[in-house]
């Protein structure tokens, strides 16, 4: 039986990618923020996952205005890194469960989840930057991905608490899957960050860190920010955490922190990191 | 699920938006105003059509039904003026990106500061929430 082992949080900024992919992780700027996936690195190593449920958002690449999931789940073979306007990141394809795929999406459809489906797309720094904080620079990527996109750019995106909901039915989902899997599920984006407008440039590191503090233990408080709080305590951008708490769902009802790191900023961004252990 | 969440009127939930200072949220309504806006910028994901908006972006711009002021603030490049106009940052970063902009200095563009100013903001903890989070309240 597939099972869900961990939980993993993480920012998602682009200059991240650009870093790996310039060989610049250990200088003075990013030295402290790769330094704090280094016990990722190493216990990711350890737990060797069969696959990683990416739960992420699109930013403009693989789907533009014409038309707008809200939660799509990605069925295929494989994707490829996207041209965000500077040309592709050099990193490997990303190859996905489609069996895994497949059953968590008519699993989620049938627990009333109403997921689009996706065969085939690029994918950007969404996935690709947690993956290679996770993984360095292999030359192929150590697991096989299930793409859960998550749309948090055009309003209005999903509640906090609809996203743990779902992330519960994955769960649910994965459990009902035969085949023996070690399964991670990744929440990807924020934290606090502000891309536009007079205001950008907003970091919350008091809001932030009391946020990682209730995604640990057995409280759901978090299902229950209003978007307007993110908004206006996160940045306009900080909205992704939402994404988190898709992860945390999926976790049940109690959590252990294995490991906790936050640093500001890079670039425009408040970086935070978790990994999490279902208690139960 | 633990406590039953309230339904929130659409009206009610567009209306708070208004009240966060220096911010412009992707509503559906700016979605509607900037689809072309969006879309134009979308299409320069791909190196041909790089070439060929650097070649000459006036000319490119006029396969978009953009409106006239769409059009004269991307040249100009004034993303303020492009937020009110329907543009959202994640499709207007494939012009900077473009441009060879990193997202922090076009991001700072948006701001009362010039870009080392900006930078210098960010590498102290960032802009303060303190004062920023709601016209009405002032808090
Ligand atoms: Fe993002």
């Amino acid at each position: 039986m597939a099972r869900i082992t961990a939980g993993v949080a993480s920012s998602h900024v682009p200059l991240l990618g650009v870093a790996v992919d310039q060989g610049k992780t250990g200088d003075e700027y990013f030295g402290p923020i790769f330094a704090g996936y280094e016990w990722t690195k190493a216990w990711e190593k350890e737990e060797k996952p069969d696959v990683v449920i990416l739960v992420y958002n699109d930013h403009a690449s693989a789907f533009d205005m014409k038309i707008i999931p809200t939660f799509a789940i990605g069925c295929g073979e494989r994707y490829k890194s996207a041209d965000e306007g500077w040309g592709p990141r050099p990193v490997p394809d990303v190859e996905g469960h489609a069996d895994l795929g497949w059953h968590i999406a008519q699993s989620l459809i049938l627990d009333e989840f109403d997921m689009t489906i996706i065969n085939e797309m690029d994918v950007d720094h969404g996935m690709t930057v947690p993956l290679s904080m996770m993984f360095g620079q292999p030359e192929k990527w150590p697991v096989k991905v299930v793409p859960l996109a998550v749309n948090v750019v055009t309003y209005p995106v999903p509640s906090g608490n609809r996203c743990w909901a779902l992330g519960e039915a994955i769960a649910r989902a994965v459990e009902s899957f035969p085949e023996d899997l070690n399964v991670q599920i990744w929440g990807t984006g924020g934290m606090s960050h502000q891309l536009q407008g007079p205001r950008a440039g907003l970091l919350n590191r008091e809001w932030d860190n009391k946020f990682l503090d209730m995604l640990i233990g057995d409280s759901d408080a978090a299902r229950f920010i209003p978007h307007l709080e993110y908004l206006r305590e996160t940045g306009s951008e900080g909205i992704e955490m939402v994404m988190w708490l898709v992860m945390r769902g999926a976790l049940g009802k109690k959590t252990k922190c294995l490991h906790r790191h936050y640093h500001i900023p890079c670039s425009n961004t408040a970086i935070g990191h978790l990994v999490l252990e279902p208690t139960e | 699920m633990t406590a039953p969440t309230e339904k929130q009127n659409i009206h009610d939930y567009l209306a708070e938006f208004d009240d966060i200072p220096g911010t412009r949220v992707f509503t559906a309504a700016r979605a509607r105003k900037g689809y072309w806006l969006n879309q134009f910028a979308m299409s320069l994901m791909t190196p041909e059509n790089r070439e060929a908006w650097k070649a000459d972006e006036r000319k490119y711009l006029e396969n978009w039904p953009m409106s006239d002021e769409q059009r004269e603030a991307i040249l100009a490049r004034d993303y303020n003026r492009c937020l009110d106009l329907g543009g959202n940052v994640y499709f207007l970063a494939k012009v900077f990106s473009t441009d060879g902009l990193s997202f922090a200095e076009a991001v700072s563009s948006m701001t009362d500061m010039t870009f080392p100013e900006y930078r210098e903001m960010m590498n102290k903890g960032g802009r303060s929430p303190q004062g920023n989070r709601s016209i009405k309240g002032g808090y």
